[in-house]
């Protein structure tokens, strides 16, 4: 091995001089530019206007979702587990957000169609947190009756045909119709005497059905005397609460109508949002909202 | 010990050491001594193309192969490398790219063990395959540099633009002022503007709005600064850099047979590691080229005299 050691610093001509002062200039330009580049990212999260429907688990406060953005390492391993490809990841314009993933609830919402939280357990930085084990402990948002006058129920009317019109291309899970994979709404027509899209769909709903139906199941086979054999569904348990439900009110001129009420157990996945027939969403999700009590 | 610190020091921005004439090892100056260039031997030096040589190929094919692997693992649920170039899971082994993993972890101030697990793996896998080396065979806005490089040097040759060159200290600053930027902010800055994660995504989940960032980028390379992201602001070629300067594999020069016509400094992306080859300026006969080299193979395509090659050190007498 040999001895490294800085020779001698040579004289250095008048012209070199001043090129290596432009050098520095230019330099310094430069460093100031690309630093004011990329910390033009912050101006949409300081202006609040990156905020979004996040995946299951995202680890934000509501109005506040720096955790979240500093976790992110903006992979998309979430985006590619989805079965309903309902994550979708920032644009540029969301600045320091870019690569982040949001939900679009009204173009594809988060249906647990994977029942196992695929996207929380493909994140491999905790952004989901791993803290989550069912759909029911997911505090994504909270839905709310944004317009009761365009209600198709609140008008005490029925809907017949398909959700979103033809060409829409969301996808939902429809049990009866297949178990493992998520159908085109449009291939799913309705015939309802009264509109009640939102709680027929919800997930959350339709879990605690299924749920009922096998508790029933399996207190038929006991009273038989049979071995219960009802298959058990992990990873997808009993929802304790109820999320949303229709309710009898009285409105103003007297008549009794139903309404879509939501309730204790609603996560904010979006699927009320997505169904719901009429033009501009009658139900949405607040993100700026969640349920009080246990869940991530 | 010496490579290690004539590697951070180079990365750092530092002009490589020159050696004192005391330590010049005997042989190599008795080769400098004996070593009579006249001026035909010059013209006769048989210069050869910088254009798809043999490194040049093989690593296009992997740089290509790699990416297009995360987008067919997508696209046909292959689910062999799921992922981006920030963090993947090759085969389901979590993969995090080391400089991203740094970024969230420094905003984030939490690390989970599936991260730990990704950084262990790739910093291992680069320090095996030659840090840097993943600027030159894996990151894809390298290819799209590398071909704006060729437009620049066009149009050079054409004088029909001017170089600007940068100092090189720059890209410390870069890397300082990133990594106190997602500390103090809490956001992960440098991943806004980071061509590698932007391109990456792009070719996986679609283009968008960001890939006009990296347009602009290659618009500076091409008509204003040779190679500018690459040379002075990615941190991430210096936090790869740090994993070569412990890195068995690197490229060596053998001065004995050498010309110091200077072709292999003319396409290499960060040619101050080839000071070493202008006469007088090696320290050893036989010399490796310091971290902040890429390993893209390009000195050894170029090379009229196989005076560079790749070496893996400790394994060349297995060989």
């Amino acid at each position: 091995m040999t001895e490294y050691k800085k020779g001698k610093k040579p004289l250095i001509s008048k012209s070199k001089r001043l090129s290596n002062r432009r050098e520095f200039i230019r330099s310094s330009v430069f460093t100031g530019g690309f630093v004011a580049a990329s910390m033009a990212g912050l101006i949409p999260v300081v202006r609040g206007d990156s905020e979004r429907l996040r995946p299951p688990g995202a680890i934000k406060e509501i109005f506040d979702e720096q955790d979240f953005f500093a976790s992110c390492i903006k992979c998309g391993q979430c985006v590619q587990v989805c079965p309903v490809n309902a994550i979708k990841l920032a644009e540029l314009d969301e600045g320091v957000g870019v690569g982040v993933p949001y939900i679009d609830a009204r173009e594809q919402a988060c249906d647990f169609s994977c029942d196992g939280l695929q996207c929380v357990l493909a994140c491999p930085t905790g952004a989901l947190t791993h803290d989550l084990d069912y759909p029911a402990d997911t505090r994504m948002g909270f839905a709310r009756l944004e317009s009761p006058k365009t209600c198709l129920a609140l008008q005490g009317k029925g809907f017949k045909g398909v959700a979103r019109g033809l060409s829409y291309k969301g996808l939902l899970r429809y049990d009866e119709i297949d178990r493992w994979n998520p159908i085109k709404v449009s291939d799913h027509p309705y015939d309802l005497e009264l509109c009640d899209l939102c709680v027929r769909q919800c997930p959350i709903e339709i879990r605690i059905t299924q749920c009922a139906e096998q508790e029933s199941e399996r207190n038929r086979a006991k009273e038989s005397g049979k071995l219960a054999r009802v298959a058990e569904q992990h990873g997808n348990e009993c929802p304790p609460k109820h999320a949303i439900e229709m309710q009898a009110i009285n409105t103003s001129d007297g008549v009794t109508r139903m309404v879509p009420t939501v309730l204790d157990g609603c996560v904010g996945c979006g699927v009320c949002e997505m169904i719901c027939p009429v033009a501009e969403p009658a139900i949405v999700i607040d993100i700026h909202k969640i349920a009080n009590w246990g869940g991530v | 010990m010496k490579y290690f610190i004539e590697s951070f020091s180079q990365v750092f921005g530092n002009n490589p050491a020159r050696p004192a004439k005391d330590d010049q090892s005997e042989e190599l100056k008795e080769i400098y001594k004996n070593k009579k260039l006249t001026k035909e031997d010059f013209e006769n030096i048989d210069h050869r193309s910088h254009v798809l040589g043999k490194w040049q190929k093989r690593r296009w094919i992997t740089l290509i192969l790699v990416n297009f692997l995360f987008l067919v693992s997508y696209k046909f649920d292959v689910q062999l490398l799921e992922g981006a170039m920030t963090a993947s899971r090759f085969v389901g082994f979590h993969m995090a790219d080391l400089n991203s993993a740094l970024q969230v972890m420094l905003a984030y101030k939490h690390v989970v063990l599936n991260l730990v697990i990704g950084t262990a793996t790739i910093f291992i896998m680069w320090l095996l395959l030659g840090g840097r080396a993943f600027c030159s065979w894996a990151c894809p806005y390298h290819l799209l540099s590398e071909l704006a490089e060729f437009l620049h040097l066009w149009l050079v040759k054409k004088k029909i633009i001017k170089n600007h060159t940068f100092h090189r200290k720059t890209r410390s600053v870069f890397y300082v002022t990133f990594a106190l930027l997602a500390l103090l902010s809490g956001y992960t800055i440098f991943e806004t503007i980071s061509p590698t994660g932007i391109v990456s995504r792009a070719i996986i989940y679609g283009p968008g709005v960001a890939l006009i960032w990296v347009g602009a980028l290659i618009l500076f390379e091409v008509f204003y600064s040779r190679r500018a992201w690459c040379r002075y602001v990615c941190p991430i070629g210096v936090t790869y850099a740090a994993v070569g300067s412990v890195s068995p594999l690197r490229v060596t020069y053998d001065a004995t047979d050498c010309h110091h016509e200077g072709d292999c400094r003319k396409v290499c992306l960060v040619p101050h590691v080839l000071d070493l080859t202008i006469k007088g300026k090696a320290h050893t006969v036989e010399q490796d080229i310091t971290a902040d080299c890429t390993r893209c193979g390009m000195c050894i395509d170029i090379c009229p005299t196989d005076s560079l090659n790749f070496k893996f050190k400790g394994l060349d007498k297995f060989l």
